[in-house]
């Protein structure tokens, strides 16, 4: 394995999917044909310009893109110091970033002659998007979905079934995200040869890594063009938050070149830092396989996923993309973890001053950008990826608060 | 104990075939795991697959998944296992292979994992989540100990990716017979016979049918074209019972499947 690079290269990842040391395909040889496949057509794609107008148009009048960067005026003096923006992907239909990456592979389904979709969902905002999509293009869709999340995620469950798409509840292990991969994983193994599994992070085995940072990087680039037209300038920071990691990839990404910006991501850090208690696999993991990839993971001595914890479903994952493990090693990006409890005080802080309700994963992101945010002077400008928004989260707060719902 | 290459010549030389038993290392405990390797091989079992308990088996039906869940419940460690494998693996008439997640195998240490169960008597290795791509640096420590490294081939891979294959496993090559998860099936694909019987003019290495094997029925159609055959989610199936009712019992069960199937060879 070659040394871990000084410099970050945007030009990764190799042809072997490899970011660095990281990433890679560790999956049954049953699924290695679906996987070179879609890398061809992937590749085939992008240089295919009836195909990226079609994703483009989607993304302008169906996504509603350009997301706004919004001045978060109110907050950033609460915080008193730099200024806080936010890129609003929470307003891109269906309230979240994974609408960005779902129409893109929804075209790639449909070009590789697949007739379903599967998928897998922790928040449930990638499986609503991948429903969503597939409502869109009339492809029947199927998302697994742990047993937990689906307790915490109620209003996503009830949306996925409203556009026509199947949850299956997954009920093994810690019947979270992890657990709805590897179900995924074995509808796959079985249904390769007619569908196509929706990853909806920035995991999993090459080229999913790639192809969904790819999809995911509209974020960085608009955010780019509108600190230039609006600032004159870029950041100094970006901020976003890290479960598996797609929203931060799709941010950092197009930043990596500009070595001036600051990038953070942010795990979740659960209740501590013990294990068990928090899902910060880049904080606290060592790199190891899983889900198809290497990269930094929650593992024992013996290479078993450890059960993690966060009190947001979408962070709530052992695992990172292996891209976020190259950025790390390189010291491209910092990473660093925001408790349950901050990223609720947050999530308050943002709802009260500014009327935005950030998802509880986001509300991560938001908490270390106002840390962050505190500690700078004025000129100097916070972006944070606002990733998703809070409606979702309405009952599991107030579970966590202890208040009556409704 | 025989070296795989060594049984499969004999085997051939005997025109006789192999059945390979799946075994879940440590369900219900690791003692009975031993019993159960020496009973199947004692009812005339010809190789054994020790599955080592991983968290999450993407290839695995519910089956396999449910015994590894319990023997990682029952906090089975890699220590625990290498320990069971030394004291029954060089005792028994028959190779031990280990069907270990990469995962495992890297967080132990890839030389380290291959002189722990080189050292104690195991014969080769299956690693079902590690594609010819990505397997030369274990292919080639096994290569220095002696290890067969056994890859895999399924009804999903194109042909020419079958020669790359069967060029670079050793022991033998296990044909998926499904594209799908370990686990029993009453019906195997129709196709299985002439896809094994091509790959069979392609090399000299023995070829093992593996997933959803679990009739004598099963047996009969495929040993034909097949040196052996591998039988998993039916045995760990009975295997599983003997959490609950007398060990005795459940070991001369699983022992009269296998001779069942073992005369269906």
């Amino acid at each position: 394995m070659p040394a871990a690079p000084t410099i970050a290269s945007p030009n990764v990842p190799d042809a072997a999917g490899r970011f660095g040391k990281y990433g890679g395909r560790y999956v049954p040889e049953t699924l290695v044909r679906a996987l070179e496949e879609l890398t061809v057509e992937y590749d085939k794609s992008r240089s295919d310009a009836a195909f990226q107008a079609e994703l483009d148009e989607l993304l302008k009048h169906f996504v509603g893109r350009p997301s706004p960067l919004y001045h978060a005026r109110r907050l950033s003096q609460q915080v008193g110091g730099a200024q806080i923006y936010f890129k609003r992907e929470d307003l891109n239909h269906t309230g979240a970033h994974k609408i960005n990456n779902t129409l893109g592979q929804c075209l790639l389904t449909m070009r590789m002659g697949k007739k379903r979709v599967i998928a897998e969902t922790g928040a449930g905002q990638h499986g609503v998007a991948t429903a969503t999509a597939c409502a869109h293009f009339g492809l029947p869709c199927v998302v697994y979905m742990g047993e937990e999340d689906i307790r915490r995620q109620k209003p996503n469950v009830f949306a996925m079934k409203l556009l026509g798409a199947e949850v299956r509840p997954v009920t093994s292990g810690s019947r979270t995200l992890r657990d709805a991969i590897n179900e995924a994983m074995r509808d796959w193994m079985s249904s390769v040869e007619t569908t196509h599994y929706i990853l909806g992070s920035v995991v999993g085995p090459h080229p999913f890594p790639r192809i969904v940072r790819d999809y995911q990087s509209v974020i960085g680039s608009e955010t780019i063009d509108q600190c230039r037209s609006r600032l004159s300038r870029l950041p100094n920071v970006v901020v976003a938050c890290v479960g598996g990691g797609s929203n931060a990839a799709g941010m950092f990404y197009p930043f990596v070149p500009h070595g001036e910006v600051e990038l953070v991501g942010v795990e979740a850090g659960g209740r501590s830092n013990q294990p068990g208690d928090h899902a910060s696999p880049l904080t606290y993991g060592q790199p190891g396989v899983l889900h198809g990839s290497f990269s930094y993971v929650m593992q024992d001595d013996d290479g078993q996923t450890c059960d993690v914890h966060s009190m947001s479903a979408g962070l709530d994952y052992p695992g990172v993309g292996p891209e976020h493990s190259y950025w790390k090693d390189a010291g491209r990006v910092r990473y660093t973890s925001c408790r349950d409890d901050e990223a609720l005080a947050a999530f308050d802080a943002c709802a009260s001053a500014e009327g935005i309700m950030p998802a509880l994963e986001t509300s991560h992101a938001v908490a270390k950008a106002m840390e962050i945010a505190r500690s700078r002077t004025p000129d100097e400008v916070v972006v944070v990826c606002l990733s998703g928004r809070g409606d979702k989260d309405a009952t599991e707060i107030a579970r966590l608060k202890g208040v009556q719902y409704g | 104990m025989p070296s795989i290459d060594q049984l499969f010549a004999d085997l051939r030389a005997a025109k006789r075939k192999a059945l390979m038993p799946f075994v879940t290392a440590g369900d219900p405990d690791l003692d009975f795991t031993a019993a159960v390797l020496q009973e199947v091989v004692k009812r005339g079992a010809s190789l054994c697959e020790v599955g080592i308990p991983y968290s999450d088996p993407i290839a695995d039906g519910p089956v396999i998944q449910a015994s590894y869940t319990r023997a990682l419940g029952a906090k089975v460690k890699l220590s625990g296992i290498l320990e069971m494998l030394g004291s029954t693996a060089p005792k028994l008439a028959a190779p031990v292979v280990t069907m270990v997640s990469y995962a495992i195998i890297f967080r132990h240490g890839v030389e380290r994992y291959c002189d722990d169960v080189a050292q104690r008597g195991v014969s080769g290795l299956i690693v079902p989540d590690l594609p010819v791509e990505e397997s030369p640096q274990l292919a080639k420590v096994c290569a220095a100990r002696n290890l067969s490294l056994i890859q895999l081939v399924t009804p999903t891979t194109p042909r020419d990716r079958a020669l790359r294959i069967c060029e670079t496993s050793t022991g033998f090559v296990y044909y998926v017979s499904v594209a799908g998860i370990t686990g029993e099936r009453r019906d195997l694909p129709p196709e299985l016979l002439e896809n094994v019987g091509w790959l069979r003019t392609q090399t000299k290495l023995p070829i093992c049918i593996g997933f959803g094997v679990s009739t004598p029925e099963h047996v009969k159609l495929l040993a034909p074209v097949a040196d052996g055959l591998i039988v998993g989610s039916a045995i760990v199936r009975r295997v599983a019972d003997a959490a609950t009712r007398p060990r005795a019992e459940v070991l001369r069960e699983v022992g009269d499947y296998v001779a069942e199937l073992v005369a269906a060879l």
